[in-house]
Parts: C-alpha cells; sequence; structure tokens
C-alpha cells in the first residue's frame, strides 16, 4: 500500500485491525521517510532497529485488541525511556540512558505502540524555537529555515513531516500548542494532574503536562485516552473519572457558551490573526454555539507571572545536574569547582539565564517581592478564568500572536522570544487544558492556530469543539517534501 | 532596579554556574530586560490576595512507607560519571 506515511493515526489503526497492513509495514514505511528526512533534524537518537523487529514480534502474534496496535511513534525526548538515551535537548544529559520509563510512554506501550526514537526539543524544553537545542535546531517542514516553535519542535517537525503518524510532547508555557500551531497540527496541553508526570524530565513541576501531538483531533483524543491515568508515582496526578474521549467524541456542540475574551486583542498583533480569530468565532456559530464577550482582566500579568514561577521551580529542579549521580561531569580542582564547570559547560545559555532568574526571585530579600508576588498575581489569572467560567463552558483564543517565524530571528531578544507564548501561558498557570488546532494560513501560507481552553478536567468538552471546528474549517496542510533527498 | 556584575557573581555561585567576565556582562544585560518586563507586576495590589501554591488544590496524600524498588543499586549507579561499582566517586573533600 502506498502513502501509509500520509494516514492519520486512526486510519492506521484500522488498516492494521482489518490486516491490510502489518505493523512492519508500517514500521518500515515511518522508518524509511525518516531516514530520507534528516535535513529536518527532528530527531536527536533513533531507535530503528529495535523498531522493526518489535513490529515483527508484533505481527507474528498480533493483538488487535489494543489502542495502538504496533504503531510505532518517535516521542520528545524529555521522556525516560528504559534502556534508550534520553537527553532532555541537553549536553549535561548526553549521556543518560534510564533504567526506568516514563508513565505516560508506558502507558503507550502498554497499548502496543512501538517506541521509533527520541525527538528534538529545546534545551530542558526551556525556548519556543527549538533553538535552544544542544543538538542543533529543527526545521519546520512547511517551509526551508522556519523554527517548528518549541520547546516541543522535534515533535510538531516529526508530525507535520509525516515521520510518526503521532507523538506526545509536553507543555509547560505553550510548548506542545504553540509548535502545533506554526506547523499546521492539532496539539493538546491536558489539565494540571491529568497525565503523570513520572519519569518526565522536570521543568516547572507546577507546570509540567505531556500530552498528544497530532494530525487531528481525533487521533489526538485516542492517544490523550491512552496517556492520562491517575499514577499514585506522581503525588499531583488527580485521580478523577476518564473520559474514553475518543469514543465520546461529538461534532455536536449546539447550544455550548463560548468566550471571546478581548484581553487577547494584544497592540500590535498582526490583522491576519484577528481575521482568523473573527472567523473561528463564526466557525462556532455556525456549529450551534453561542459566543460571549467575556473579560480576563489579568492576562497582561500572565507572562510576567510565569517569568518569576517557571524559572524558581526550574532552578530548583535542575540543581540536581552536579556532575555526581549522571550525566555529564568537569573536571574541577574540587568538589565545588568541579559543580560549577559541570554546570557551566554542561547548560546552554538559556538554561543558564533561567536557573540566574530562579535563583535571584528565590534568594534571601527578594523571595517576597518577586515570588510571593508572583504566586499571588498567579492566584488572580485563576480567579480570571474561575469567574468567565461561570458563564461558559469554554474560551477561544488565537493560538499565537504570529505564524512561525525565521531560524536566528528573535534568538537575541529573550524578552521578544518569551512574547510568543502570550496567548498559551495563563492556561498553564491556571493549570487548565488547552487544544490548539490548524485554522487558516497567512499571506505567507505559514499555518495559523486557534486555541480552545476549557475547565479543569474538561478535555472532552474542548476536544468535541474542536472535532466540530475541524470540520468546518476543512485545513490542509502544505507540506512540499522539500527537505527529502 | 539594576542587576551589576557583584549580583551576577553572586547569583552565580549561589547557583554553582561558573560565568567568565563577558558572559557575566552579557548575562547581566539580559536580566536587566527581563526584569524591567517583570516589574509589570508591581502596577497590582495584592496584599489581600492569598498566593497560590498549589494548582490542584488538593492536599497531598500519604503513602504507606513501603519498599517498592529492591535491589536496584546496579541501575542508580549505572549512569554515574565515577564510581568504584558501590559508591559515587567525588574529588576529595576531606584533606
Amino acid at each position: 500500500m502506498s502513502d501509509i506515511t500520509k494516514q492519520s493515526l486512526t486510519e492506521l489503526v484500522e488498516n492494521i485491525k482489518n490486516k491490510k497492513l502489518s505493523s512492519t509495514d508500517v514500521t518500515k514505511a515511518f522508518i524509511q521517510r525518516s531516514e530520507k528526512s534528516s535535513e529536518l533534524n527532528a530527531y536527536i537518537t533513533d531507535d530503528f532497529t529495535s523498531a522493526l523487529d518489535k513490529a515483527k514480534k508484533f505481527d507474528q502474534k498480533p493483538n488487535l485488541d489494543l489502542k495502538l496496535p504496533g504503531i510505532p511513534m518517535a516521542v520528545k525526548d524529555l521522556f525516560c525511556t528504559k534502556n534508550v538515551k534520553t537527553t532532555a535537548g541537553s549536553k549535561i544529559l548526553n549521556n543518560f540512558v534510564p533504567t526506568y520509563e516514563s508513565t505516560v510512554t508506558e502507558n503507550i506501550w502498554n497499548e502496543g505502540a512501538i517506541l521509533l526514537g527520541k525527538l528534538n526539543c529545546d534545551e530542558f524544553a526551556m525556548g519556543s524555537s527549538n533553538e535552544t537545542s544542544h543538538f542543533g535546531n529543527v526545521q519546520n517542514p512547511i517551509d526551508k529555515n522556519l523554527v517548528p516553535g518549541g520547546s516541543s519542535g522535534g515533535s510538531a517537525s516529526a508530525v507535520a513531516g509525516q515521520l510518526s503518524p503521532i507523538t506526545i510532547g509536553t507543555d509547560t508555557g505553550g510548548s506542545i500548542r504553540q509548535p502545533a500551531s506554526f506547523t499546521g497540527i492539532v496539539g493538546l496541553k491536558p489539565t494540571y494532574g491529568s497525565c503523570s508526570r513520572y519519569g518526565i524530565v522536570a521543568f516547572a513541576s507546577s507546570l509540567d503536562q505531556a500530552g498528544p501531538m497530532a494530525q487531528n483531533v481525533k487521533d489526538c483524543a485516542l492517544l490523550q485516552e491512552v496517556i492520562s491515568t491517575y499514577d499514585p508515582k506522581d503525588s499531583t496526578s488527580i485521580n478523577f473519572k476518564r473520559n474514553h474521549y475518543s469514543k465520546e467524541l461529538t461534532k455536536n456542540i449546539k447550544g455550548k457558551k463560548i468566550g471571546i475574551p478581548k484581553e487577547y486583542r494584544v497592540d500590535g498583533m498582526p490583522k491576519e490573526i484577528e481575521d482568523l480569530w473573527q472567523k473561528g468565532i463564526q466557525y462556532v456559530k455556525d456549529c450551534g454555539a453561542e459566543t460571549i464577550d467575556i473579560s480576563l482582566p489579568h492576562t497582561s500579568y500572565a507572562l510576567p507571572t510565569y517569568y518569576i514561577v517557571a524559572p524558581a521551580e526550574a532552578s530548583s529542579n535542575l540543581a540536581r545536574y552536579d556532575g555526581v549521580k549522571y550525566g555529564y561531569r568537569a573536571k574541577g580542582e574540587n568538589l565545588i569547582d568541579m559543580y560549577e564547570k559541570t554546570r557551566s559547560e554542561g547548560f546552554g545559555a538559556e538554561v543558564q539565564r533561567r536557573i540566574m532568574i530562579g535563583t535571584y526571585v528565590l534568594s534571601s530579600g527578594y523571595y517576597d517581592a518577586y515570588y510571593l508576588k508572583a504566586q499571588k498575581v498567579r492566584k488572580l489569572i485563576k480567579n480570571d478564568f474561575d469567574e468567565a467560567y461561570k458563564k461558559v463552558d469554554a474560551i477561544l483564543t488565537p493560538s499565537t500572536p504570529s505564524s512561525a517565524f525565521k531560524i536566528g530571528e528573535k534568538t537575541n531578544d529573550p524578552v521578544s522570544m518569551y512574547l510568543n507564548d502570550i496567548f498559551t501561558v495563563p492556561v498553564n498557570l491556571a493549570g487548565l487544558p488547552g487544544i490548539s488546532i490548524p485554522a487558516g494560513h497567512d499571506t505567507k501560507g505559514y499555518p495559523l492556530g486557534l486555541q480552545i481552553i476549557g475547565k479543569a478536567f474538561d478535555e472532552q468538552n474542548i476536544l468535541n469543539i474542536a472535532f466540530a471546528m475541524e470540520e468546518k474549517i476543512s485545513f490542509k496542510n502544505k507540506i512540499t517534501d522539500w527537505w527529502i533527498k | 532596579m539594576s542587576i551589576d556584575l557583584k549580583t551576577i557573581k553572586h547569583i552565580s555561585k549561589l547557583s554553582r554556574i561558573s560565568v567568565d567576565k563577558k558572559r557575566a556582562e552579557k548575562l547581566a544585560d539580559d536580566l536587566n530586560s527581563i526584569f524591567e518586563f517583570i516589574e509589570k507586576l508591581n502596577e497590582l495590589k495584592t496584599d489581600d490576595v492569598k498566593p497560590l501554591t498549589s494548582i490542584a488544590e488538593t492536599t497531598l496524600k500519604f503513602r504507606s512507607d513501603e519498599i517498592i524498588s529492591k535491589n536496584i543499586r546496579e541501575q542508580i549507579i549505572k549512569n554515574s560519571p565515577e564510581d568504584n561499582e558501590d559508591y559515587f566517586v567525588v574529588p576529595k573533600v576531606i584533606e
């Protein structure tokens, strides 16, 4: 069967279940395409030989009752995978081979999926363009020298470029939704506590969530169903009744109330983003939903809050990289010198910058002025959403304030890079689920996304709204295979 | 507020990251522009606001004190840059 890699996850599952395709056929096809796609630099580590063995093994005794029967899949290199190198995009973990498996990836393999390899990302997921990775920047399949977004840039590039039928990323301030938007795919950041953080390299523990990235909403729902489980190994995992997201998926959103927050109309936002948002409003109305103007008055404080909370947590989480127990070690004259050189040589510039910010805001004399202040503003931001959800069922916004930018365009100005996440960060601060779906193109032909934000634990509702909108939008990603040799 | 080289030196010591002078100057510039952006929070009066310390708003569960992982010494030591099979090895700390 030709064009295997063009098929959606749902189609591949169906074809394997109907025995029209074997796991080996599918795995081979994605490996071949991945091998021809080295220019995208989407992979840090491939596991192709082992993947093919697993596929053959699956085909000898196929269990077709599984949700992801024999489906090959690459994952962001932030998930610990047993016996497969896990770098978090950092030199400091360049030689780290986990002896255990993250819960989220364990769930995926338990449903029959097969690991293709580990995907590039910003170092420790700190970045919005995949340019902070120690393993080089990733190309966006949409156009040469265009960033795929970040931090899950390799994941976005792999799904949009059809190197992996589906994948998982992590999202601390927009790291799933922003790259999804930049590459014309679907990305879901689940409610905080929905997917276990066990075995995911930690960045900012009160914000980090794993989530699916897919070609369409149905695939996204299916993977969410697999990865969202209660896990006692993560003390903030929440035991709530999880839906069968793919089975319960419906386009019927009649009577749903969708909030349109006026504060997301930011200064200097390109007209094409405003136009896209208006189109989105029309689409949900066409689906029978009602839109209501709402206010989230503290929106403009979300980014400054994030740039205190996230670096503070990161500086604490990254204290473990000391060159003693695992990872890179530099030579030093004594223990302290060894620590300082290891961290100076092992971490890249952006990670060092964030550790320094975090250390500063937590240091004696500054804690109240910065960290405590940020926690209070975070409460105000959450209160805004709580107030809004008394009137509406979900909120519709653009995913990003612009389309993908050129590689190197923003690397010298950290604040302008941070502004990319202006629409996604409030969702992490409030612990809510948010989904980005491709909704149109700008004048350059680059994809643009719309974001639907839900109530906590209401993934089903935003998936349904996305599913209904997807049909109306009928987006086609413009992939020209320019990188294939 | 301005972050000077002395402050950078202090933070670099606290975070155990050595920085040379050139790098310290760049960091001071970057941190100043970031903190200028962060200062926006001072527009808000927050005296009566309770800080948000946990997003899940649940109390952490206790679990029983049972050993789940047994005999994993080898696994734990496997990724160490230097060890003598039983212990992590670090530069000499006691003369």
